[in-house]
């Protein structure tokens, strides 16, 4: 048996057997760990997607859409006459068609169902069809890769063990099984993405999806299957040990309001995810035996496809959203050093949002089903901006009239209220019928699901990051370089989208190549937008150093550098083994600041609020 | 809950045997749990939330069926009846029931600490499991194979061959509300001709469909035939890969408990892949009714 006292990054004598503690580990934050450094890559991967179709962007590009017999049809300044194969002519250069990337010729090995001949052909791929690929490439890895495993698998899996005062998740072995087929799901997507290449968009649409010869649509389709099992795990993993791993004496309102986040993060993933596994097997089915449910030359539904993968779909939006709540709710309240105003508000209206997303996938479809269930739609869709606002309203009672430090998890903390307040509110407009019918695909929907997506998860994801950093890696980070980090990052994510919505209600399609060449407003806002993903790009990089040279020159991190009052505070820099020397005892509730002294911490530091008289 | 508090919950397995030298009487719980018997209710919580997933899983099936069924109704109707033969249906429901009783007695057996009983038990259980598999490929998938009734775009259509969707467009019937017999015209009049020549050749004599044949031989092909064909397929398909996956499963109860490994101290693993295989059976109650029956 190893050592349960030595804390859970030491090593394991020779280098090789340190190696394999970490591959055969059955140890939660080490899992949490690899999983945490996986997402990073995945994030990295997917921006760099992102970068290059806003790069793409930047100005638009004549183009010209040649029917078979060489007449121009289409250009983008508008559409020249009838025809309906758009070809673009054999010998154009790129700078004539126009798209930032070169043709690339590929080999392609056609096979006739009837006889099994195998032809071998090649097939040009234009700049326009690399584009596809960018933002599918965008689209599928940091929906299926990054944003939902990122704060689950990686900070939840590291705390939510120790939060709840337990040694490890309740199926350890089931946990390294989540990981390995996360690993081998990812693989196995990046093989799709990179050789050959996907072009459908995360959503799979059918019947493009399940017809279209370009790129390897089965093998993406078959990854995302794999790494919806991936999920399950997880959720399961949480809720069983959340339910059954409680250190005796916590109840469940006496849990960390990150964990009822992670409770219900964990119900959608559990209930929601098999819906998607099943859609994609049958977009496998359709691909191979041509099974024609979601084909409609062969009588099937094309929109069936759209209400199973919303179904999904939508609850897992609030899959990567609410883990994100989870951790505004513990930042703020141990870095405004105040109770959390309204806790079993924020508890309950987790549960509600969790129940609500299962009633408003057709919301995606406004355009495409019946004007009843629009309506029906609608309606339940507003319901969703209750139980969100209710959260926001507490989170800003809370921060009212308590002594805020100014840390970077605390700014990103701010923020996400900035960011996902905008990101809000910019959904009951697509949620009105009226107006979704003009803003249906438009740049507007783009920057709406960024300012929620990254605005919320992502900008609550990295100020977690900074929040649990000095606890998990035992490290402290340059709080100036982190802090110069964010605001860079928050000027360049709001300079890149912000304009989007103008963008989009002014008419532009999202998922286009380019745009028509005499609007001149669309090129100025799209080169806004452009510019600012590179400082995106550049505030990111700079949390990289700041991370790298905390790992390799920070100085070690105190128990307890926030005064925060939940578990995790009360163990070692970095945890041990075991989590903890011997099982904690609740003496008081995760938000008790006005009545409970942190431990681990300089009572000098952080004062009981009847430590100094009352200032009314 | 210690052993003892185990036996007053009234688990009505009598007293627990003094712990020995067996395996499953040596089995020390994974070290983050307080005793065996909440791992134990952890792990079939964890069981119950993945047979919530399994229920999600067939459940979009089950909206396939609704939909097709809404959109083409009577289609759905006629090939119901005409390609399906709910007698194998039914054999194969009782098959399934029954081993849901052999497994539940295993566990059983095995709180009473009936080793051999228990392995019996599973071995019955994994018999109906194989039954199962060889009832459904023998009398429903090889001959539907062999007739052409394959899903979607391979469904062979008499006198037409493979659904295609030129022919489905321009001559059989796009309105599923509309009258059949005039826009299925053209098709009408092969059908009658590839279920007699099929009957002529003798290909039909040897499959169940061959009795209904004679009385139904004036059955109408219907446009979308295929698409119901394709639910069944995908459907009933996914259905017999969990039933193999029981198979593994089971069989490799059988080597567990031949060694040992469960008794009444430690049943939990034959109590899960039991949840398992009732959710199997239940998957499969309905879908007999759906698909054959309705």
């Amino acid at each position: 048996m190893s050592d349960h006292h030595a804390h859970y990054l030491a090593g394991k004598g020779s280098t090789g057997k340190t190696i394999m503690s970490w591959v055969w580990t059955y140890d939660h934050k080490k899992i949490g760990v690899m999983y945490l450094v996986a997402v990073l890559m995945m994030f990295f991967l997917g921006g760099l997607a992102a970068l290059g179709v806003r790069a793409e962007l930047f100005e638009p590009h004549y183009t010209e859409f040649v029917n078979d017999d060489g007449q121009v049809v289409a250009d983008t300044k508008g559409y020249k006459g009838a025809g309906s194969d758009f070809v673009v002519p054999e010998g154009t250069t790129p700078e004539q068609r126009g798209v930032m990337f070169p043709n690339i010729t590929v080999t392609t090995v056609e096979t006739n169902p009837d006889t099994g001949e195998r032809t071998e052909g090649t097939k040009t791929v234009t700049g326009n069809n690399i584009y596809n690929r960018a933002f599918t490439l965008h689209g599928t890895i940091m929906v299926f890769l990054f944003i939902i495993p990122a704060v689950p698998a990686a900070l939840g899996n590291i705390f939510l063990p120790i939060m709840l005062g337990a040694k490890d998740v309740a199926f350890p072995k089931l946990n390294l099984w989540s990981w390995y087929i996360y690993l081998f799901g990812g693989m196995f997507a990046i093989f799709a993405l990179i050789q050959g290449g996907v072009e459908t968009g995360w959503t799979f649409y059918t019947p493009y999806s399940s017809t279209t010869e370009w790129g390897n649509v089965t093998a993406m389709v078959l990854a995302a299957f794999i790494l919806g099992f991936s999920s399950i795990f997880t959720g399961m993993n949480f809720i069983v040990t959340v339910h059954k791993l409680r250190v005796p004496g916590m109840g469940w309102f006496d849990m960390p309001l990150f964990i009822w986040a992670l409770y219900a993060t964990s119900i959608i993933q559990v209930l929601a995810t098999p819906v998607l596994g099943i859609t994609l097997l049958m977009v496998v089915f359709e691909r191979t035996f041509l099974i024609g449910i979601f084909d409609p030359a062969l009588g099937g539904d094309a929109v069936l496809f759209q209400h199973f993968f919303w179904f999904y779909s939508h609850p897992a939006v609030y899959i990567m959203i609410l883990p994100g709540f989870g951790i505004i709710s513990e930042i703020i309240a141990v870095h405004c050093r105040k109770r959390i105003f309204g806790y079993r508000a924020i508890a309950f209206s987790s549960i509600a949002i969790a129940a609500i997303s299962f009633l408003v996938w057709a919301h995606h479809m406004f355009t495409s089903q019946s004007p009843v269930a629009n309506v029906v739609f609608s309606a339940l869709t507003f319901l969703v901006a209750i139980p969100t606002a209710i959260k926001v309203f507490n989170w800003i009672s809370t921060m009212y009239k308590s002594s805020i430090a100014w840390t970077t998890p605390m700014l990103y903390a701010c923020f996400f209220l900035f960011c996902f307040t905008i990101g809000g509110l910019t959904g009951p407009p697509l949620a009105t019928l009226a107006v979704d019918i003009h803003l249906h695909d438009t740049y507007f929907v783009v920057a709406h699901f960024h300012y929620v997506m990254m605005g919320g998860t992502v900008l609550a994801f990295v100020g977690g990051l900074h929040h649990w950093w000095p606890k998990f890696t035992g490290k402290v980070y340059n709080e100036t370089w982190a802090t110069v980090g964010g605001w860079i990052v928050f000027l360049g994510f709001n300079l890149t989208f912000f304009i989007q919505f103008f963008l989009g209600t002014q008419g532009m399609p999202r998922r286009y190549a380019t745009y028509p060449t005499d609007i001149p407003a669309f090129e100025i806002m799209h080169k806004i937008s452009t510019v600012g993903s590179w400082l995106l790009l550049l505030g990111f990089l700079i949390h990289l150093f700041v991370f790298l040279h905390s790992l390799l020159a920070g100085k070690k991190a105190a128990r307890n550098p926030w005064g925060g009052l939940t578990l995790e505070w009360e163990t070692e820099t970095p945890p041990l083994e075991h989590n903890f020397e011997r099982e904690p005892v609740m003496t008081h509730g995760p938000y008790d600041y006005d009545t409970a002294r942190p431990v681990n911490a300089d009572p000098a530091l952080f004062p009981m609020p009847t430590d100094t008289p009352k200032a009314h | 809950m210690s052993d003892q508090q185990h036996n007053q919950a009234g688990f009505d397995a009598g007293p627990l045997p003094p712990a020995g030298t067996r395996p499953h009487e040596t089995y020390v719980h994974g070290h983050h749990w307080r005793d065996r018997w909440e791992e134990a209710d952890g792990a079939k919580l964890g069981m119950w939330l993945f047979v919530c997933t399994e229920l999600l899983l067939f459940a979009g099936f089950f909206c396939a069926y609704a939909a097709f069924r809404l959109m083409y109704p009577d289609n759905w109707h006629e090939a119901s009846r005409y390609y399906l033969d709910w007698k194998i249906g039914f054999i194969n429901t009782g098959v399934l029931l029954f081993s849901s009783w052999t497994i539940v007695m295993a566990i059983r057996s095995l709180q009473l600490d009936k080793k051999f009983a228990a392995f019996i038990y599973l071995g019955i259980t994994n018999a109906c499991a194989i039954c199962f598999l060889f009832l459904k490929i023998t009398f429903e998938y090889i001959p539907k194979w062999q007739l052409g009734k394959l899903p979607g775009k391979y469904f062979n259509y008499p006198n037409y061959g493979p659904a295609d969707p030129a022919v489905i467009d321009s001559t059989t019937l796009p309105e599923p509300a509309g009258p059949l017999v005039d826009a299925g015209h053209a098709i009408t009049n092969g059908a009658t001709d590839m279920v007699a020549s099929a009957m002529n050749s003798g290909v039909m004599d040897v499959l169940p469909i061959a009795a209904k044949a004679g009385e139904e031989a004036h059955h109408v092909p219907m446009p979308h035939d295929h698409i119901f064909m394709s639910v069944y397929w995908i459907s009933t398909a996914t259905h017999g890969l969990h039933v193999f996956i029981g198979v593994v499963l089971i069989t490799w109860l059988m080597f567990r408990v031949m060694g040992e490994h469960y008794g009444p101290r430690r049943y939990t693993m034959v109590e899960n892949v039991g949840l398992y295989w009732h959710v199997v059976d239940l998957i499969w109650i309905f879908l007999f009714p759906l698909l054959y029956l309705v």
